[in-house]
């Protein structure tokens, strides 16, 4: 069932945007990784779900708005269930903070994240600067590959504060993974990863 | 399925399979022969082409042999995917949300349940009168004023090439041609064959002699040694398959002729938004060719000029 409720979401959102995934710094893999993407839309986890093959999708698990996800049941569901999403409060920075430390612990050895460090959705004009969770979830499993992935178009789908989407085409273009620096400090790893993700922009 | 009773329908459709064979024996056999890497590349690409061709070319029978209905939502799903291109490389702002949605979800489906109906007098104004006037209208309720002139057309325009052009392809179903009745499948067939034709022998001419480009700023592929040559095989197969129309053979090579020239401003025009932009193609869905819009560009342009000049002279 929650398999199946997440099939169907991919193949509605492949209709919707006839997703283009472009590999061009890393091949799809089981392998443990983080994958940080630029934020724009509601729909941008479903995106990067429908570019992985569907036997390790599920393994790859968002970190989502506690307070949003937990309000009502479908959304629990979809949030617990559907994507194994990784639920942080947000309201309580220091709590949250901590939570994203122990990440590690809830992920296990197997399976991936994905996170979007710009932390609410952007206009989709520019990358904003990251919140420093990537910095603390990297500092906490050093060894992981951080991918940056730039998703493209999608705020034209389905910009905030909209319901219905326009069924234009979108993608989402995988770029060469990076890797914390012992002793690099947090401020200059976050915007290294940013402009990680802004440079696919230009590149594709 | 009455037209499968229908021997100029049947013949026409032997024509295109013993065409699609002999091009399929002669991609393989310059994909045997030829060894430059340079040519390597375009014989790739050519049988790229000829597999889409098979392709496009069974679908579009598929749908022809359903009778009226099939053809409808064939075009009206082709119009769906080619304003998917078009919005999509076209900027708009995040105010132009709701008037996108109302030309994909409402229009486009409003026009071509226009064209299943056979309602003429609606289905000819509905997009360049209703939804023209709508868009701006939505665009200023939206209460953006940034770039308005520029936002505004650019939605309009893409309905009226994406939508209202292609969706005079279908039309032809609903003409009343006396001596032609329950046949106009054929004249669908006729404005495809000759349109798609011409752009292929133009790619063929051109790949073989093209020498003087014609625009080398909006489209470096597109040379006079093609245009003439595409042209010219166009209006001679247009005026070999006056059987299958309600033409004489000279009225069918004017007619050929005139769509033919009609689909090149069409491939011109689409080439030029695509170098504004600038990009290759429109999309990737049909493998060698490009996006839809790729594809269709000669279709927008031609469709709307055989509809009428075949409405005026011979209903």
């Amino acid at each position: 069932m929650k398999e199946q409720v997440a099939n169907v979401l991919v193949l509605l959102i492949r209709l919707l945007t006839g997703v283009r995934s472009r590999w061009s710094g890393c091949e799809p893999s089981e392998r443990q990784r983080i994958y940080f993407a630029n934020h724009t839309s509601h729909i941008d986890t479903l995106v990067l779900w429908a570019s992985f093959p569907s036997g390790f999708r599920r393994r790859v698990r968002p970190v989502a708005a506690k307070e949003y996800w937990e309000r009502t049941r479908v959304r629990r569901f979809l949030a617990r269930d559907v994507f194994r999403a990784i639920l942080v409060a947000r309201e309580n920075p220091r709590a949250a903070l901590k939570s994203l430390e122990s990440i590690s612990q809830e992920l296990g050895t197997e399976d991936s994240l994905i996170i979007f460090p710009e932390g609410t959705r952007g206009r989709g004009e520019q990358v904003e600067a990251f919140h420093s969770g990537l910095h603390a979830i990297a500092s906490a499993m050093p060894d992981i590959e951080l991918v940056p992935v730039f998703l493209e178009n999608l705020n034209r789908v389905l910009p905030k504060g909209e319901f219905l989407p326009v069924p234009l085409l979108g993608g989402a273009t995988f770029g060469t993974p990076i890797r914390i620096v012992p002793g690099e400090d947090r401020h200059s790893f976050l915007e290294r990863a940013r402009l990680a993700v802004s440079q696919l922009k230009e590149s594709k | 399925m009455r037209f499968l009773h229908d021997q100029q329908f049947l013949w026409t459709l032997e024509g295109i399979g013993l065409l699609l064979l002999f091009s399929t024996g002669v991609g393989q056999i310059l994909a045997r022969t030829v060894r430059s890497e340079q040519g390597l590349a375009v014989v790739a690409n050519l049988n790229q082409r000829i597999r889409s061709w098979w392709i496009m070319s069974a679908v579009l029978i598929m749908a022809m042999a359903t009778g009226g209905l099939g053809s409808v939502l064939l075009f009206g799903a082709t119009s769906f995917l080619a304003l998917r291109e078009f919005i999509t490389i076209t900027p708009t702002n995040p105010s132009d949300h709701r008037t996108l949605f109302w030309a994909f979800f409402v229009f486009t489906p409003f026009q071509y349940w226009l064209v299943s109906i056979h309602w003429y007098g609606m289905f000819a104004i509905f997009i360049p009168v209703y939804a023209g006037l709508f868009v701006p209208l939505r665009g200023a309720l939206a209460g953006d004023t940034r770039d308005f002139l520029a936002r505004t057309a650019k939605i309009q325009w893409g309905l009226m090439l994406c939508v209202y052009c292609v969706s005079y392809a279908p039309a032809l179903l609903m003409l009343d041609i006396p001596g032609f009745e329950r046949q106009n499948i054929k004249l669908l067939m006729f404005l495809v064959i000759v349109v798609q034709l011409s752009d292929v022998m133009q790619y063929v001419f051109g790949k073989l002699l093209g020498r003087h480009k014609i625009a080398p700023l909006v489209s470096p592929s597109k040379t006079w040694e093609g245009f003439v040559g595409g042209i010219l095989a166009a209006t001679a197969v247009g005026a070999g398959l006056w059987w299958s129309t309600p033409f004489k053979p000279w009225q069918a090579a004017l007619i050929a002729l005139l769509i033919s020239l009609a689909g090149f401003a069409g491939g011109l025009c689409m080439s030029a938004i695509k170098r504004d932009r600038g990009i290759k193609d429109f999309g990737a869905m049909i493998e060698g060719h490009g996006g839809v819009l790729d594809r269709i560009d000669s279709i927008c342009f031609a469709a709307p000029l055989f509809f009428h000049v075949t409405r005026y002279f011979f209903t």
